[in-house]
């Protein structure tokens, strides 16, 4: 029993894990780069949440959706003000532009509402659900929900519609979707926006089950979830899904059963030897070299 | 023919090397000077070691990065080995070499050695991937070496190292002493680094690269690097030169940990995290990638950034964070490209008339 509930427990942290990698995954797809910063939007919409909650007194959805505004408009702003200019550039200056823009909001969270932690307000009830012996708090029930109303939304939204396909033309083949009538910067755009408002989204629901926030919020979990997106073979929305649950799944069952310190070490262990079996992750597409 | 020792360090082929060379030696008795007479303050003076052991590991980065072409985000973790090999190297030598000097000695090398024996073991499974999948796993491998250092608990005494990963199994003799001690890392080491050792260190570390990159394994990295499958085709052992230039660019790490650890008396294992892997990686593309000379100068313009900015109190990381988006913005700028490119044929033409004229 205590099994299933770790199981479980996993499985809402790597739900959290899943939606952050889908904005890492969707983003390196389409725009080819590792966004660095993405962590940190996560971290401002930590901080979007808590005011709008604390500060303006907003109901949950309310603040959620203010949350997820506030995220997508900084992503949009993030990409034209910060990559738009390096498409042409190497994949390097790119990571160290990405770098840049991480310290830079980083140190404007710590400026604007200092480093001292504040406490997200408890938003979902503690209460729990009794499934057959296993107990399952709503949070976690939720959290699992919101991971599966999204991944499914987001496939239906890449799979039918125009803009979706335009996004998968823009992953296969900038040069060839250009000549096709794509217009590839609008297509990034709305990948950078649909990638930070699904951080907003992860930035509540993180917020809800480890009620800090402060400024490097964003580091550990976006490394996890970036991590989570590489285990998945990043690139593939399918992959970021599976990745993040697995990530989070063995990092709780690595802290219960084998040691709270080095879970970190063992989540990463297992992250390379399946990178060393299947390169390019676990769903990730094949690439065939030719001379 | 055999040329003048003096024309040859000048010639086409050497004089990046030289120049390098004179910058360090040349910028070592400039700060000497001013130390000896008191016209350093003390901020600058504690930050000389530290700049040393950056430009190390950034030389061996640039190893890994610029000239084999591997995006190598672990770095801090082949310096968190070498460190703290480095301070138990010392510390067990404490007793029996009294004198400072050959003991740090002793210790870089030990750092060195470790940090590439590491490397060569992570080596192994990294080098088989490509691309943006080896960059995770570098920072993966340095992840995993923070938090195993974190958890590792290491004494000392009459009968030799003990070690244990939980706190209170460790069981030392009279007269012994705790070494690691886990999330606390290791506290009461001597400092003993000192900068004339960091300048060696930096000397020494150009002399390895440069050997290694004008000889022929390093134009078979460079091979490797530019067209893996050509070079394969022309009997280049790929995995065997990448692996040459990520152990070499671990030991230099290694070695720069050592010094770096044993310049303080308190060093914490969640010093070497990721950050610092990353502020090592902006050194080496900002300085230029396969550029040693411009690895030097932006370690030391970046280290001392932030303490220059100092004036700005809050607002310094901000501005440097500024400062390096501003830098990639304009060093990619199309129309900034174009100038550059002017500016060298101009300076190129120049050259090729003053040759003709002589």
């Amino acid at each position: 029993m205590a099994f299933l509930s770790y199981l479980i427990n996993g499985l809402g942290l790597g739900s959290v894990y899943a939606i952050i990698a889908l904005g890492y995954t969707m983003v390196y797809g389409i725009a080819k780069m590792l966004n660095f910063a993405h962590g940190d939007i996560i971290m401002i919409g930590a901080y979007a949440a808590f005011f709008a909650l604390n500060a303006f007194h907003l109901p949950l959805l309310v603040a959620v959706l203010f949350s997820v505004a506030v995220c997508t408009v900084l992503g949009v702003l993030v990409e034209r003000l910060a990559y738009k200019p390096l498409r042409q550039a190497t994949s390097l200056s790119v990571l160290i532009t990405a770098i840049g823009v991480s310290y830079f909001l980083q140190n404007s969270a710590q400026l604007l509402w200092s480093s001292a932690t504040k406490v997200f307000p408890s938003v979902i009830s503690g209460g729990a659900l009794n499934l057959g012996g296993v107990s399952v708090s709503y949070l976690t029930l939720i959290t699992v929900l919101v991971c599966i109303v999204v991944m499914t939304c987001l496939t239906l939204f890449i799979n039918r519609t125009k803009t979706g396909s335009a996004m998968r033309a823009c992953s296969e083949d900038k040069g060839a979707a250009t000549l096709m009538g794509i217009n590839v910067n609008r297509i990034i755009s709305i990948t950078f926006a649909i990638g930070s408002g699904l951080a907003a989204i992860a930035a509540v629901l993180l917020c809800a089950t480890y009620p800090s926030v402060y400024p490097t919020l964003g580091s550990m979990p976006g490394i996890k979830a970036f991590t989570a997106a590489v285990f998945g073979g990043i690139g593939s929305v399918p992959g970021a899904f599976l990745g993040g649950l697995l990530l989070g799944v063995i990092e709780i069952l690595a802290k219960a059963y084998i040691s709270t310190q080095l879970s970190d070490a063992i989540v990463f262990t297992v992250l390379i030897i399946v990178l060393l079996i299947k390169p390019t992750g676990l769903l990730g597409r094949k690439i065939s070299e030719k001379v | 023919m055999k040329k003048n020792i003096f024309a040859s360090m000048f010639d086409q082929k050497h004089r990046s090397r030289t120049v390098t060379y004179l910058i360090v030696i040349v910028s070592y008795i400039v700060l000497e000077i001013l130390m000896k007479t008191g016209n350093l303050s003390s901020l600058f003076t504690s930050l000389l070691v530290p700049v040393c052991a950056y430009i190390v590991a950034a030389i061996g980065l640039n190893l890994n990065v610029g000239f084999s072409g591997e995006l190598n985000l672990g770095q801090a973790g082949f310096m968190s080995v070498g460190a703290f090999t480095g301070i138990c190297v010392s510390g067990a030598l404490g007793g029996l070499i009294p004198n400072t000097v050959v003991r740090l000695l002793a210790s870089l090398i030990a750092g060195a050695l470790m940090a590439a024996v590491f490397g060569y073991l992570i080596g192994v499974p990294v080098l088989k991937l490509q691309g943006d999948y080896l960059a995770i796993v570098t920072l993966a491998f340095g992840q995993i070496i923070k938090s195993v250092i974190t958890n590792i608990y290491l004494g000392f005494d009459g009968t030799g190292f003990h070690m244990s990963f939980v706190d209170n199994k460790v069981k030392l003799e009279p007269g012994g002493k705790m070494l690691l001690n886990g999330p606390m890392g290791a506290t009461g080491t001597d400092r003993i680094a000192t900068f004339t050792v960091g300048v060696l260190l930096i000397l020494a570390a150009l002399v390895i690269v440069y050997n290694l990159i004008y000889s022929r394994s390093g134009r078979a990295i460079m091979a490797a690097r530019d067209n893996r499958i050509a070079a394969e085709s022309i009997g280049i052992s790929v995995s065997k030169t990448k692996m040459l230039a990520f152990v070499v660019s671990a030991s230099l790490a290694g070695a720069a940990g050592a010094l770096f650890g044993l310049n303080y008396s308190t060093l914490l294992p969640n010093k070497f995290d990721f950050n610092m892997s990353i502020l090592v990686l902006v050194y080496v593309v900002l300085g230029g990638l396969g550029n040693m000379t411009g690895t030097v100068t932006a370690t030391v313009i970046l280290v001392l950034l932030p303490e220059l900015l100092r004036s700005l109190q809050d607002y310094r990381m901000l501005i440097y964070a500024v400062i390096l988006i501003s830098i990639m913005l304009i060093s990619n700028n199309e129309n900034m490209k174009v100038t550059a490119e002017r500016l060298k044929k101009k300076l190129s033409r120049k050259n090729l008339k003053e040759a003709g004229n002589e």
